[in-house]
């Protein structure tokens, strides 16, 4: 093919690339010559990488599947609080870890709700300690995830589709043979991978739920190997482990995802007429119930906890709250400093850098913090350094989940409207300036939404590096838990979940205009 | 003076050449029949496609690997004329500079070429809140600031109706002979071809030929263009 490459320069996307392979892989690289060679993997290793496998299939099917009917009946129904629901989809996957364990303990633990009804029926008490709490917090977590991306496909099917279709009278069956199943086809499995990868390399969920020979993820076991036992050796040979696993995973994502869009519609507001019938009306609704009630309960949980709790917080909480708001900009940032080139890159013929992006996913945070540690050690104090290590790492955490958002979105408009620019001259800033921001708007306030709120609520880096005076927030209420203040740690939790949530809806309501209908 | 020298594309199995010239202000249609590559030698000439072999110049110069934007070509394609997302004077504006930081006096030329193509008042508005008819003398507005020598069309008003591609075609000889700017159309209809095209390339066979006369290629098709029109 003879084709030529329009509007797009893919040099910066390809030194971005290279920016984040050198921060992901060379401090992998650093953690492995620190390490003894020559060890295999025990029983308790292959244990690890059995539940991590297991686990995560269970997660990500279970998520993807329930997503489908919300997502579907959040594209065709027109209600009171949609506008909100859509908003709260978000909450659960940037709501930081901690305070959303805090929430589903509330609902699900030993003295929560659902336990509390079970005995009240005389009926047995479901555990949540185990597989079944890891899968019920990574379904939690995801679900809302799966039900955007699915949203976001059902979103760029093109209005002018529905219209033909009302136009040609299709029925359920014709509208999922022509429009839904092959927008399914290329919305699901990228979901379904991206999920996957995510919960393999979930930590904070199998530190607080799970834990011991029989639900311990490789991420924990890396953790326990550096925390504990400070064993370089095993922790460099489980993160290799881990960057198979998921590197695996990453290309499935990219052998799934395919290229073609539908055509491009022009910006009508989208309406729908496939609405009818009480079958699809009470499928809607359950869909939306179920939703809405498994998202929102241990959300007011942790609500009601917290504002119990705000009166007891030590001033140290609003220092550590204006930290991790700094950390949470100054990402955001250096993600869009990576992000943007990369995707723009990836939507031409550099289709390969998605990959480098999606080592992200791959590596553990905990990998490089230890590795950047080692680095770092011998030309200045690492201990000075937490914030900004602590901002970039989480940059680069974020990016995988960002260039899922915009590379479709890049390619749609380069696919789209590139012939177009191209013959007009209109290239370089000017097409970031006039074409590719203002037509990705959408995508690229989510994508900051996401990287702003992931980084407040991260407990990751910073638990390695900081000293006693520097805290973020999370950390912060880490410790407060640690001293056994629980209400001042849920007054901090209430404040952790405002500032991100916040966060995350400012950059979301920023960038949508059409996927509030 | 467009001349195109022993060009040719290879796309798979599907091979191209060209070797003809048009002179400047030249109205030439160029038909053929479907899948013969007219679309491709107008993306082609227009650089989005790369050549085997063979030059492109324009009055001299050659553009065989110059950027779309810098060849002295304004063109129109199938759909896609129109950002959705700007306002028919940015849309028109970015003719004149594809930065859209125009002067008081550029925005003033902006406003009096949709007057000219019959849209007073409608600079603010979105393409999605135009008519088929509208958005064509919108795109038509843009090819009159943009005042280059040669005129690529790629079928733009194939969706309009015989009346308004009529009206369309008309408003183009205007703005051609306002411009002083020449033309080269890909049409599938003999009737557009007679109307604004006294010249017309035959694309058949793999091969673009040289411009002949419309009437007569028309009046005596050889038998590629015969069995197309029918």
């Amino acid at each position: 093919m003879a084709g030529r490459a329009v509007a797009i320069r893919s040099w910066p996307g390809a030194v971005a690339a290279a920016l984040v392979a050198a921060i992901v892989l060379g401090t992998l690289l650093a953690v492995a010559l620190r390490a003894e060679a020559g060890r295999g993997l025990g029983a308790s290793e292959w244990a690890a990488i059995r539940f991590t496998i297991w686990q995560a299939v269970l997660s990500a099917v279970l998520s993807v599947a329930f997503a489908i009917p919300v997502a579907r009946a959040l594209a065709r129904r027109r209600f009171f609080g949609r506008q909100l629901l859509i908003t709260l989809l978000g909450a659960p996957f940037i709501l930081p870890v901690i305070v959303a364990v805090l929430g589903l303990l509330a609902v699900f633990g030993r003295s929560g709700i659902l336990n509390d009804i079970l005995r009240f029926l005389g009926l047995p008490e479901v555990q949540i300690y185990g597989l079944h709490g890891v899968v019920l917090a990574h379904v939690f977590f995801n679900l809302p995830l799966a039900t955007r991306l699915i949203l976001m496909g059902w979103q760029q099917v093109p209005a002018e589709r529905f219209r033909l279709a009302a136009q040609l009278g299709f029925g359920a069956r014709e509208m999922w043979r022509v429009i839904e199943a092959p927008m399914l086809r290329r919305a699901v499995p990228p979901a379904l991978a991206v999920i996957f990868a995510i919960c393999l390399s979930s930590f904070a969920v199998a530190l607080t739920l799970g834990g011991g020979p029989r639900a311990t993820t490789v991420e924990l076991a890396i953790y326990q190997a550096f925390r504990f036992d400070f064993d370089l050796g095993r922790a460099a040979l489980l993160s290799l482990v881990q960057l198979l696993l998921v590197g695996t995973a990453a290309l499935l994502a990219l052998r799934l995802s395919g290229r073609e869009g539908f055509g491009a519609g022009l910006d009508r507001p989208v309406r729908r007429w496939d609405t009818g019938g009480l079958g699809r009306i009470s499928l809607d609704s359950v869909s939306i119930s179920f939703a809405a009630l498994f998202l929102l309960l241990p959300l007011s949980m942790v609500v009601l906890e917290g504002l119990a709790g705000v009166a007891t917080m030590p001033a140290q909480v609003w220092e550590a709250a204006v930290v991790s708001l700094g950390i949470a900009l100054v990402s955001t940032a250096l993600m869009l400093i990576l992000a943007l080139p990369i995707a723009i890159a990836a939507s031409g013929r550099a289709r390969w850098l998605e990959a480098v992006g999606l080592l992200g996913i791959a590596a553990s945070p905990l990998v490089i913090g230890t590795g950047l540690f080692i680095v770092i050690h011998p030309i200045a104090n690492p201990f000075a350094l937490a914030l900004p290590v602590t901002a970039l790492v989480n940059a680069v955490m974020a990016l995988p989940f960002a260039l899922r958002i915009l590379i479709g979105p890049v390619r749609d408009v380069s696919d789209n409207y590139g012939r177009l620019s191209a013959s007009l001259g209109v290239t370089g800033a000017a097409w970031l300036r006039l074409v590719l921001l203002p037509r990705i708007r959408a995508p690229l306030g989510f994508a900051c939404g996401l990287t702003a709120a992931l980084s407040m609520g991260d407990l990751g880096v910073i638990a390695l590096f900081a000293d006693p005076e520097t805290a973020t927030l999370p950390l912060q209420m880490y410790r407060l838990m640690g001293a056994y203040r629980i209400e001042a740690a849920s007054g901090a939790g209430l404040l952790l979940l405002v500032l991100s949530f916040g966060l995350f809806w400012l950059c979301d309501k920023g960038g949508r205009g059409r996927a509030d209908g | 003076m467009l001349t195109v020298e022993d060009l040719t594309l290879r796309q798979g199995a599907f091979t191209l050449r060209a070797a003809f010239s048009i002179a400047t202000a030249d109205r030439v249609a160029v038909m053929g029949p479907s899948g013969a590559g007219k679309s491709t030698l107008l993306a082609l000439l227009a650089g989005f496609l790369d050549p085997v072999q063979g030059r492109v110049l324009w009055t001299g110069r050659e553009i065989t690997k110059a950027a779309p934007g810098d060849r002295p070509f304004a063109m129109l394609f199938q759909d896609n004329n129109m950002f959705p997302h700007l306002t028919l004077a940015q849309n028109v504006g970015l003719g004149i500079r594809p930065d859209l930081r125009l002067s008081a006096e550029q925005k003033a030329r902006v406003a009096q070429a949709l007057a000219r193509v019959g849209l007073p008042d409608m600079q603010a508005r979105k393409p999605a809140q135009l008519s088929g008819g509208q958005q064509s003398r919108a795109a038509l507005a843009r090819i009159l600031v943009m005042d280059r020598p040669l005129v690529l069309l790629d079928e733009p008003f194939a969706a309009l109706g015989p009346a308004l591609k009529v009206e369309m075609l008309d408003l183009l000889a205007e703005v051609l002979d306002e411009t002083g700017a020449g033309l080269l159309m890909v049409s599938h209809d003999p009737q557009d071809a007679r109307r604004i095209a006294p010249m017309t390339i035959l694309v058949a066979e793999g091969q673009a030929h040289a411009p002949a006369p419309t009437a007569e290629l028309l009046d005596n098709p050889p038998p590629a263009l015969r069995a197309y029109l029918g």
